[in-house]
């Protein structure tokens, strides 16, 4: 695999630059909804799919657009949707679909406050629901941008996990990252090939008819799809498994976990708490499925406590605590509602015990 | 002896394979009558039919063309990702009442307004049959079912919808009918209307949908032939059986 | 000769053809299918005119072909 070769850097907007990602990866066909904070994606889409000979259509609803996404897979062509928070609820039935018919998709969350109706900031309570969506065993890949350039990177990626897992990839953003504006480098290589698909239904010429389908009256069948889907997943999971550290080697004191927005926040955080002289670290999962287990649990051995820095009530930090067994105390800060973590509010929240003076 | 004329086969887009359907159910007529029109029409090789949640879900398992099981009610959205995606294919959707008029009328709704190039086959037997005979959008005032033990009832229930005509009030869709498995010579009506429906999309780049009225014996409580004799009486009495709107140029008749 | 050909395995019993037949030709086999159903046969072949109506109402595909004798012209014979 070559080493990607970027161009020069433009001003881009997080939503427009997923977009671009995706049309990059050879992503040419796009089903979405209205829901504010992703609304520039398919506004974006609509006027830039069709330059690239490409097609953009609305939904009637987010639920009618998952399921656009399904029949443009099951056709073999690349294609995603785009929702925020609500929108991914509707989506989520169709999602299993996807799942259990083996059928690859990008679907990008750009999360907002919530429950319910909840607002148009930024949060980060859905991880719940994508780390542990759906009906049914959903092994499913799920990556956590934190820049408008891993915004682009990540939704091309997508595209390659989900045509290498043959299942919908989930990309969890938020309003933040998705309305902000950074500098971003585009790809200027070419992306590998999508791999054939012979099992698309897009007209038995010449082979017999195909059948895409998630209905498996016989459980034996049912268990065996199963098992094939989560191979595929465990075995995409060892390539893509991913994390960024950030002072974490030495960070005896305190090991901040925090993805996208929220880790951004505690990498001042670490600053600032270093600058005191507490030994802090931040630790940032990249993708959150599969979950960089091991290497939490590694830093647990030689580090006094971690604390978890979430938008939202407290929800990867289950994960933390299953990765760290015990190893080390496991505590949690965080905001919700769409509110976020200050730096204050973190050091303030961890001083108690980190001054290491004792 | 003068050699004698083959004057009926199964479609060769039919798998000829044994069918769930409880005895005397139309859901296999109108399969084979489908079957036959893609295969006159020159098409399996490249349609990808799409089919519901409901009785019809096996449907995979006789269509012998590229088939989609769609979830419950979403079959035209489907339907519209295959057809954008791949313009050449044709593509039909294969859905019941409790499908598309139930939890799916809003799909069904947008993609006859979109006049999304596809065909529509629609099931009314007015049960949900695979689930034991529910009330469906479709179940006729006074009519039983078992979620309607008392008989379908307006000031409670309210009133079964005309899925045909509500669609006719949109610019939308090319082709509009309904028609009705009750007879040979209803039987034969249906596939001429099936047959525009297929043509709606493949000559006019637009929506086509037949509303069929098929019997379902085994909830409706009646024999094969009594359910077809009451379809003709009761059923036809509130669903018209008439093509609403013809496709737009006076199409040829010919085979 | 007009005929009929069943598929006894896929016929359900529901007769639906039996009693759409225009010359009464066929009935309910006194036999059984391997589901338990009794299958339609040709009782009184000889009335057959090769029509297809039967074909045209089975909902279960089980009349698998209907043949006609083409009609003989005027002093051909056998």
């Amino acid at each position: 695999m070559s080493e990607p070769q970027y161009g020069e850097p433009y001003l881009a907007k997080g939503n427009e630059a997923i977009c671009e990602g995706a049309i990059w990866s050879g992503c040419r066909f796009f089903f979405g909804y209205p829901i504010t904070p992703q609304n520039q994606i398919p506004e974006y889409m609509s006027r830039r799919l069709p330059e690239v000979g490409g097609v953009f259509l609305q939904g009637e609803s987010e639920l009618a657009s998952i399921n656009m996404v399904y029949g443009a897979s099951a056709s073999g062509a690349r294609v995603m949707t785009t929702s925020s928070s609500p929108g991914i609820s509707l989506m989520t039935e169709g999602i299993s679909y996807l799942l259990a018919s083996e059928l690859p998709a990008v679907i990008v969350n750009v999360t907002r406050g919530g429950p319910g109706l909840g607002n148009i900031a930024a949060a980060q309570s859905d991880y719940n629901q994508a780390t542990r969506m759906g009906h049914g065993d959903m092994p499913m890949i799920v990556l956590a941008p934190d820049s408008v350039q891993e915004l682009y990177d990540h939704t091309g990626w997508a595209f390659e996990l989900a045509d290498a897992a043959r299942a919908p990839v989930l990309v969890l953003a938020d309003a933040i990252l998705g309305q902000m504006m950074e500098p971003m480098r585009p790809r200027v290589d070419s992306p590998a090939p999508a791999p054939e698909k012979p099992w698309a239904t897009n007209g038995c010429r010449g082979r017999a008819p195909n059948v895409i389908n998630s209905l498996y009256s016989d459980p034996e069948n049912m268990e065996s799809v199963n098992m094939r889907v989560r191979a595929r997943y465990e075995e995409v999971s060892k390539q893509c498994l991913r994390w960024a550290e950030h002072q974490a080697e030495d960070a005896e004191d305190l090991l901040l976990v925090a993805f996208g927005t929220s880790a951004r926040v505690c990498e001042s955080a670490v600053a600032h708490l270093r600058a005191g002289g507490t030994k802090a670290g931040l630790l940032r999962p990249i993708t959150l499925r599969p979950f960089p287990s091991a290497r939490l649990a590694a830093l647990a051995e030689s580090c006094r406590r971690i604390v978890v820095v979430e938008m939202n009530l407290g929800q990867m930090v289950d994960d933390v605590r299953l990765a760290v067994e015990g190893r080390c105390p496991v505590e949690f800060v965080g905001r919700t509602g769409g509110n976020i973590p200050s730096v204050e509010e973190i050091v303030e929240a961890v001083a108690p015990q980190a001054s290491s003076a004792e | 002896m003068a050699d004698a004329q083959v004057v009926f086969t199964p479609p060769e887009s039919l798998h000829d394979t044994l069918m769930h359907y409880c005895s005397g159910c139309t859901h296999g007529t109108l399969h084979r009558v489908v079957a036959e029109i893609i295969d006159e029409l020159g098409l399996r090789e490249s349609t990808v039919g799409i089919c519901p949640v409901g009785c019809a879900v096996y449907a995979y398992n006789y269509f012998a063309v590229d088939m989609i099981e769609a979830a419950h009610g979403r079959a035209p959205a489907v339907a519209t990702g295959v057809k954008r995606s791949r313009p050449d294919c044709t593509v039909f959707t294969y859905q019941g009442d409790g499908d598309l008029a139930s939890i799916g009328m809003g799909e069904i709704v947008h993609a006859a307004a979109r006049n999304e190039a596809i065909t529509v086959v629609f099931v009314n037997n007015g049960v949900f049959g695979m689930t034991q005979g529910q009330m469906a959008p479709t179940t006729l005032v006074g009519q039983r079912a078992s979620t309607a033990p008392f008989g379908r009832r307006p000031d409670h229930e309210g009133f079964p919808v005309r899925v045909v005509e509500m669609l006719n009030a949109l610019e939308g869709p090319t082709y509009l009918a309904r028609a009705s498995m009750a007879s040979p010579k209803w039987i034969r009506d249906a596939k001429r209307k099936l047959r525009k429906a297929f043509l709606a999309q493949t000559e006019h780049h637009g929506f086509g949908l037949v509303e069929v009225l098929s019997s379902c014996p085994t909830w409706w409580g009646k024999t094969p032939k009594e359910a077809l004799e009451w379809m003709e009486s009761t059923t036809m009495a509130y669903y018209p059986v008439e093509e609403f709107r013809p496709l737009p140029s006076s199409e040829p008749e010919g085979e | 000769m007009n005929r009929i050909v069943v598929d006894d395995d896929k016929c359900r019993g529901c007769a639906l053809c039996v009693e759409f037949c225009p010359k009464n030709v066929l009935r309910l086999a006194d036999r059984f299918n391997r589901d338990g159903l009794r299958p339609v046969e040709m009782g009184w072949p000889e009335r057959c005119i090769g029509c297809a109506t039967c074909a045209t109402v089975c909902p279960h595909v089980a009349i698998v072909l209907v043949e006609r004798a083409a009609r003989q012209k005027v002093g051909e014979t056998e």
